[in-house]
């Protein structure tokens, strides 16, 4: 029954497509180019041109949204939505695994998101191990499949993890699932020490593993005859990173591991990596800064478990005020909870730590596109960026704000009145397939069989 | 006599200091009384930690400390209607987590006497606008599945976020009676077979059949115990000589309707059964962890029954539920006439209670309203509101001093004052920002 009504769903609600949309009379937080009262023209999925005094083009559709706020779509640069499996905890480094081919579009989440203003996600692999699987970046193109959704301009990824998670296997009271943890199955790392190990020693195995492509590469150029090395699919995104060709977010919490990690990435000459949850950056935020790394932490999350104790809510402000590149993010799994109302945690570092308006709009918009590397195409609001657009009826780091309309690669994903209007439709399809569902028990009920 | 005096001396001095330290008169801000319309340019004269005198012609009689408050906003501290605040500092180490004792029925357990008063999750909650708390003994959350929780947790107590011990703390001990009505659980899971994943669990596929059967022997276990204690308090009542059982005596005003009970109740079966249960017992009630009351609603309406609701931020209850069905959910409420209070049911999002509050009111909650349910409304439900819940003469001067709407994440809380007393706003959190924003 859930199935048939989330088909009925998808099927209902055919995104509106016009040639030329043009959103007049709106606040505009452009978040790059400031904060102005103006209209934004849409054409062919792009922004055409934005400005206080713009031409509309003949035959557009025009959206009135005086007294409205338009913000660019918000990323969120930490989730793990619409995902039928997470991790592939049975190994320490799990590198070979690609969560998009878990990738469920029919997931309700891709449509709460949406509803809260998100356009992109950054959709992870979990914690469990010290180098974890690759990741899937992709747009809330509700209605589309799993190859539709995914956002292919974004630079490949993968997750590694720090901390109480990946040790929690190799740690006796860690994991205490009947018939599955006991001494017998521990794995390493059980320590920060191991953690390190683990890290260091996968990518020292991915240099000699790249090293011997080279040598080969060299004796093929030279007319050589040689066999190839065997593929190593374990090693082989690992070489990625060396070479720079694939992004990396770390799992952290505390601030000695994160400079560990810092350290590892200094030997193997890796930059660009985001830090992510990293509560205690605030401790080692020059050290993040020195070497150009990213953070993408949560608003005020503490308390939870041992590393989160010295978290504080002013961790984005203190970062960003010492350099470093801030993103906030959901880690949301299973429900859209927390991604639909990152503009109001953004609100949080305008409250806790004093950023301004359009720092506290960056950390969901600009930083987190930076931090996917998907920052030429989407997070701001310009011309010739994808017309990913968010409008909201009060200002969007109000309490009260809500979204009433939004747009990916130009099209009308959400729209408010629509959905309230779909509403009793629903309401009566669910019914009546519920009525079926009794009446079909009641029939197959043995008292409502005649005696034979 | 000449050491009597010497004695005394230092007690005189303290007591006069503490005198002086809760008496004083707020003048120039907006006051936001809660039980009537915002008064501009206006004063409150706080004698003895109680509310004197409010308005805009306030004349102090002799000298009195003067707190200027110019250009602010001064609202009643907000009330959490269920937290396990002081009782659980860091969730995944059971060394520090005192909430859900073992066993189903725990009455004679009292919240307070294990509150942590140097918890640092205190002044961080405080720091937020939040001056007191309803301490709940049990596991956190809703219902109850057949294998975890307490089915009676014990007593929940009112305390300010403030004092030297829990006693100091105290507002009521014994406020309310926490119970989880017994919820019929199906094992969910998607994406993966459970028994694939966990060989122990192989052949305990539950049948719908089944799984009610196992509520239904809860629900039986609950009347049993209801039962038998009112067979204790008629024997005690009669004079009868019996051996004294703590547990029972705990159920006594449960029993005699002066002690709310407060029911976990998610979904319209579990509510509906709950009121049955407390209308046969005659039992005074409040609702707590409602979600989807269903048709339900206008029983708790007709029946008065005042709800406690949790966070707003949870996703929807259903897949194919309205997006915004958690947002909507105290406007459907309202508007059914049903009063009810919000709580946070737990201690690392307690200091977001006014925002699940907002979140209401961007989705139909009339403002007043929102502001009601962490503030009046919570200290009617416990009844305490004599006595706190709003700015009003004779109350205890309970308040904030903000630069704007509470409920709004952006706005700072500057002042903070328990029963007349200022109190600290700094917490772990700022002593870090301050030490780390310093760091060379």
């Amino acid at each position: 029954m859930r199935h048939a009504i989330l088909t009925a769903m998808l099927l209902a609600a055919p995104p509106v497509s016009a040639e030329v949309t043009v959103i007049q009379n709106a606040t505009i937080y452009t978040v790059t180019k400031g904060t102005f009262r103006g209209s934004i023209v849409i054409r062919d999925g792009k922004i055409a041109d934005v400005g206080e005094k713009v031409m509309t083009p003949a035959g557009a559709r025009v959206i009135d949204a005086t007294g409205k706020h338009v913000i660019p779509g918000i990323i969120d640069a930490h989730t793990h939505i619409a995902l039928d499996s997470i991790n592939e905890s049975s190994v320490s480094v799990s590198s070979m695994v690609n969560v998009a081919e878990m990738l469920n579009p029919e997931s309700i989440s891709i449509y709460q998101a949406l509803a809260g203003g998100v356009t992109v996600c950054n959709s992870m692999h979990g914690s469990a191990n010290s180098i974890g699987g690759q990741n899937v970046v992709f747009k809330m193109r509700w209605g589309a499949d799993a190859r539709g959704l995914i956002y292919d301009k974004a630079k490949p990824s993968i997750k590694m993890a720090l901390g109480e998670n990946p040790k929690r296997q190799g740690s006796p009271q860690g994991l205490q699932i009947p018939g599955l943890s006991s001494p017998q199955n521990l794995r390493y790392p059980g320590t920060r020490l191991g953690v390190e190990d683990v890290i260091r020693d996968a990518f020292t195995r991915a240099r000699a593993y790249q090293r011997e492509w080279k040598d080969y590469e060299a004796r093929k150029a030279r007319g050589e005859k040689h066999l190839p090395p065997r593929r190593d699919l374990e090693l082989e995104p690992l070489v990625e990173v060396l070479e720079g060709k694939r992004l990396v977010h770390a799992h952290c919490y505390r601030a000695d591991e994160i400079l560990m990690l810092i350290r590892v990435f200094d030997d193997f000459n890796i930059r660009g990596v985001t830090f992510q949850h990293v509560l205690e950056g605030y401790k080692v935020a020059k050290e993040i800064a020195e070497r150009g790394h990213y953070a993408s932490t949560f608003s005020d999350w503490w308390s939870y478990k041992v590393e989160a104790y010295d978290a504080i809510p002013y961790n984005a402000a203190i970062m960003h005020r010492k350099g470093v590149l801030v993103s906030l993010n959901s880690d949301d799994a299973g429900g859209a909870e927390l991604m639909r109302r990152l503009n109001t945690e953004a609100a949080k570092v305008v409250k806790y730590g004093g950023l301004s308006e359009n720092e506290a709009l960056a950390m969901i918009t600009i930083n987190p596109a930076r931090q996917l590397a998907i920052d030429q195409w989407v997070g701001s609001i310009e011309a010739g960026k994808d017309a990913d657009l968010v409008i909201y009826d009060k200002h969007p780091l109000s309490s009260y704000a809500r979204v009433e309309k939004v747009f990916i690669d130009g099209r009308q994903y959400f729209d408010r009145d629509e959905d309230l209007s779909r509403r009793p439709k629903f309401e009566a399809e669910k019914e009546g397939l519920r009525k079926k569902m009794t009446d079909q028990q009641k029939q197959a009920a043995p008292q409502n069989r005649r005696p034979s | 006599m000449r050491t009597a005096t010497i004695a005394c001396l230092p007690v005189l001095a303290a007591a006069l200091m503490a005198a002086e330290n809760n008496t004083f008169l707020l003048r120039n801000a907006t006051v936001h009384p809660v039980s009537g319309p915002a008064i501009q340019n206006a004063s409150i004269l706080v004698v003895d930690g109680k509310i004197a005198e409010i308005g805009q012609k306030v004349a102090p009689k002799g000298k009195v400390r003067i707190v200027e408050a110019r250009g602010l906003h001064v609202y009643p501290g907000m009330i959490d209607s269920g937290s396990p605040i002081g009782l659980a500092e860091i969730a995944s180490v059971r060394e520090t987590v005192d909430t859900g004792e073992i066993g189903d029925f725990n009455p004679q357990l009292r919240a307070l006497i294990a509150v942590n008063p140097s918890s640092e999750h205190i002044p961080v909650v405080r720091a937020n606008g939040i001056t007191s708390v309803l301490v709940t003994p049990g596991a956190t959350g809703g219902g109850r599945g057949a294998s975890a929780g307490s089915l009676i947790s014990g007593q929940a107590s009112l305390m300010h976020l403030d004092g030297w011990t829990w006693e100091e703390m105290e507002i009521r001990r014994s406020a309310a009676m926490q119970m989880a009505w017994p919820v019929i659980q199906m094992p969910r899971f998607r994406g993966a077979d459970i028994e694939a994943l966990l060989p122990g669990l192989a052949g305990r596929r539950t049948t719908f059949a089944e799984a009610r059967r196992n509520q239904q022997q809860q629900v039986q276990k609950i009347q049993d115990f209801f039962d038998a204690a009112r067979r204790y308090q008629k024997a005690k009542a009669s004079g009868e000589s019996i051996q004294p059982d703590l547990r029972y005596e705990a159920m006594i005003p449960v029993l005699e309707g002066k002690q709310p009970l407060m029911i976990f109740a998610a979904r319209e079966r579990e509510i509906r059964e709950a009121l049955d249960f407390a209308a046969r017992e005659r039992l005074k009630i409040v609702l707590a962890g409602v979600r989807r009351p269903g048709k339900a609603l206008e029983d708790i309406a007709k029946r008065n029954i005042p709800v406690v609701l949790g966070t707003t931020f949870v996703s929807p209850l259903e897949e194919d539920d309205p997006y915004d069905e958690p947002f909507t959910l105290p406007a459907r409420l309202h508007q059914a006439g049903v009063k009810f209070a919000f709580a946070s049911f737990g201690v690392q999002f307690a200091r977001n209670l006014p925002y699940q509050a907002a979140q209401a009111a961007a989705f139909g909650l009339p403002y007043d309203e929102a502001l009601k349910s962490v503030t009046l409304n919570a200290a009617q439900i416990w009844g305490i509101d004599s006595e706190y819940g709003s700015i009003e003469k004779g109350k205890y001067a309970d308040l904030i001093v903000t630069d704007g709407d509470p409920l709004e994440v952006r706005t700072q809380v500057k002042m903070m004052f328990i029963k007349g007393v200022p109190v600290d706003l700094e917490s772990k959190h700022t002593r870090l920002y301050k030490m780390y924003s310093a760091r060379p």
